[in-house]
């Protein structure tokens, strides 16, 4: 089944702000949660997601790493073997690459490997972005590398709400989590209940229904997928759009049965497509004999250049989604819809990133 | 925890008869080489279906560190950790029993010989990839200094694993937080075939940890009395708080590898440079010191337990197929 919907509550809250929330509950609660990675004690404090928590629960419990990704991440493992629960941060992405043999070869294996004895309760949160001028390694998002490998999770919600929700299940998850959170998503907004609160992992969430095509959308792309669902209306195209919000475990479920009432599934990933989260969705939609139609969007099969002209062609937007969409449901190839709203960014992003 | 109620023999509450600091030490050694020994007889039988790196000729550094230690005390260890697993007091059967692959080893079979594990009595794990858990000793004992709680960590590794990026690191975050943490280098000279001194410029590993501000001991030679001193004066120290220490002991593998057989013949190393080691052997030489009664009441005392724990692996069931996807992840 998917999540239910929101919780109606009044209370808004930023998506950064909701991790920081879901991070200071949890550690209040739990005197074993901890926090370590670059910069989570500076006065930035990862874009503000671990501002203050140092201040509140000390040193020893929320500290700055030196700059070694791999051994602190077996730290954070063998701290978890000792039955802390780590909160790993790291703000790119692309830094989780000096950790893939922590990672893969311990983190997801420990358990299966001394036979249920050790678990590893420990969270790795990465932030992926589109990239802003950052070029090839500040902005790359390989969160199917993770979705390969038994024994690990792999959660990217898209909402404020789920952000709490799931980073709170994280936490408490006996497995290693790797949280993946887009960094445009820090700057929205939505409901928030403040009370201490969990969002199953494994579930998927429709974020808003339609009957003609389902739109997966992957992290931010869940963002652009709910823009380019109406310009859609353009062309009378009732867009279904949901968000996966964990890629491991996937929730094939509530994929399918959307998929079963509108017939048509774009996937539009916050990555590369090949042997990506979209190839892993549409494999396991239609590995059955399913009659529906398929179709996905990432990023192009190439590596992010910086300079912007460039970049706006290297991601999918929610004016190229909406197109992609139409032409992959028989309508005209060369249909783009018209400027709205919706096709320009929600807000005017100022760098530094 | 435990997979069973099954308790292993504690070194120090063995039933030897007597308990004098060389006569456990003995029952320790001997205990060791025999089991390696056996597992080097029963190999070629084909039983043993996964890779075995035996620890004979460095029995010596296992267990004059774990004689330093408390029970509450933790070891992580390498691909060849045999000794270290039995001289914390891993158990015996569920260590022969998971090199057969039975559903009694002391990971079900999951983990082979490489990955040993026995939580009930503080040995935390071993990795095949060289180098994997030296942070995860300095993990555990941050863990152990947020706590408060006393318990001193030990990471045994090998000379190739200080050509590994993660040493460092580890060595500089250990020092930098004064982790409860003791590593101890057992320096064989050799990664697989390849000899120290054509991997490394400068072959003193003690010297080089020490720059990193911990203090560190390059010992003489793998003499079990000076290995049990030294590490008890670190245990000590770290004990009482003041940071991590690094023991390098020189030491000789005496059998290939991997493997049960040996390897003088191939032309990497020669008898000759073993003999000089074979000729000091721990096991014979602390053997030796022992009155003829005491050190053939532990003989028999081992050799027993050991043929028992060899017919207990043979008369363990194999896994059900159910095993195959269990345990990927925690509840």
């Amino acid at each position: 089944m998917p999540i239910s919907t929101l919780q109606p509550t009044n209370r808004r809250l930023r998506y950064d702000a909701a991790l920081l929330e879901a991070t200071q509950q949890e550690m209040a609660q739990d005197d074993n949660v901890v926090v370590l990675g670059l910069g989570v004690d500076d006065w930035r404090g990862i874009y503000g997601t671990t501002k203050g928590l140092v201040d509140q629960f000390g040193p020893q419990r929320v500290f700055d790493t030196p700059l070694s990704e791999d051994a602190m991440t077996g730290v954070s493992i063998g701290a978890a073997m000792a039955g802390l629960r780590p909160i790993h941060v790291h703000i790119r992405q692309d830094f989780l690459l000096l950790c893939m043999n922590q990672l893969v070869n311990i983190a997801a294996k420990a358990h299966y490997m001394y036979g249920g004895q050790v678990s590893v309760p420990m969270v790795v949160r990465s932030v992926i972005g589109k990239s802003w001028g950052q070029g090839a390694q500040h902005s790359q998002a390989l969160q199917s590398m993770f979705m390969h490998v038994p024994g690990l999770k792999v959660v990217a919600p898209s909402t404020p709400y789920d952000a709490k929700g799931t980073l709170i299940q994280s936490i408490r998850d006996n497995n290693p989590v790797m949280f993946v959170e887009h960094r445009l998503l820090h700057f929205t907004s939505g409901s928030v209940p403040e009370e201490s609160y969990t969002v199953p992992l494994g579930k998927a969430r429709v974020l808003a229904e339609g009957t003609d095509v389902t739109l997966v959308g992957i992290s931010w792309m869940a963002n652009e997928s709910l823009r380019a669902r109406a310009l859609l209306t353009q062309r009378g195209i009732s867009a279904e759009v949901i968000d996966p919000v964990t890629l491991s475990p996937l929730d094939m479920d509530t994929i399918r049965r959307s998929a079963e009432k509108t017939g048509n599934v774009v996937v539009v990933d916050s990555a590369w497509t090949t042997a990506g989260a979209s190839a892993e969705i549409l494999a396991r939609l239609t590995e059955g004999g399913s009659a529906v139609r398929v179709a996905r969007m990432g990023f192009a099969p190439t590596t992010c250049p910086t300079t912007r002209c460039l970049e706006d062609l290297f991601y999918p937007n929610p004016r190229s989604i909406a197109s992609f969409v139409n032409a992959t449901l028989g309508g005209p190839a060369d249909w783009v819809p018209d400027a709205m709203d919706q096709d320009n960014d929600q807000f005017e992003f100022k760098g530094p990133f | 925890m435990a997979i069973d109620d099954r308790t292993a023999p504690q070194l120090k509450d063995v039933s030897i008869g007597t308990s004098t600091q060389a006569e456990r030490l003995y029952w320790s050694l001997y205990r060791i080489r025999r089991v390696e020994e056996e597992v080097a007889r029963v190999y070629p039988t084909d039983k043993i279906k996964s890779p075995v790196h035996l620890s004979i000729g460095q029995e010596a550094l296992a267990v004059g560190v774990c004689e330093a230690l408390e029970a509450r005390d933790v070891v992580f260890g390498t691909y060849r950790g045999h000794a270290a697993y039995l001289a914390k007091g891993g158990d015996l059967r569920q260590m022969i029993a998971e090199l057969y692959g039975k559903a009694t080893g002391c990971a079900g079979g999951k983990a082979g010989s490489m990955h040993l594990l026995d939580i009930g009595h503080g040995v935390m794990g071993m990795s095949a990839v060289v180098g994997t858990t030296i942070p995860h000793a300095a993990g555990y004992a941050y863990a152990q200094k947020l706590r408060q709680s006393g318990v001193v960590t030990v990471c045994f590794l090998g000379d190739g694993a200080t050509e590994e990026g993660v040493f460092y690191e580890t060595l500089n975050f250990a020092a930098l937080q004064e982790l409860p943490l003791l590593f101890v280098i057992e320096n064989n000279g050799f990664a697989i075939h390849s000899p120290q001194w054509t991997r490394q410029k400068n072959t003193n590993l003690a010297e080089r940890a020490a720059t990193f501000g911990l203090p560190a001991v390059r010992l003489n030679d793998d003499d079990v009395f000076g290995i049990l001193k030294a590490a008890t004066s670190a245990v000590r120290e770290i004990r009482n708080g003041s940071g991590p220490r690094l023991l390098e002991i020189p030491t000789y593998r005496w059998k290939e590898h991997v493997g049960p057989g040996e390897d003088f013949h191939v032309g990497y190393r020669s008898i000759e440079d073993a003999q000089s080691w074979m000729q000091r052997d721990q096991v014979a030489a602390v053997g030796a010191a022992l009155d003829d009664t005491a050190r053939q009441r532990i003989e028999d005392v081992v050799d027993a337990e050991i043929a028992e724990a060899f017919l207990f692996a043979e008369a363990s069931p194999f896994p059900s197929d159910e095993e195959l996807m269990r345990n990927i992840y925690a509840n």
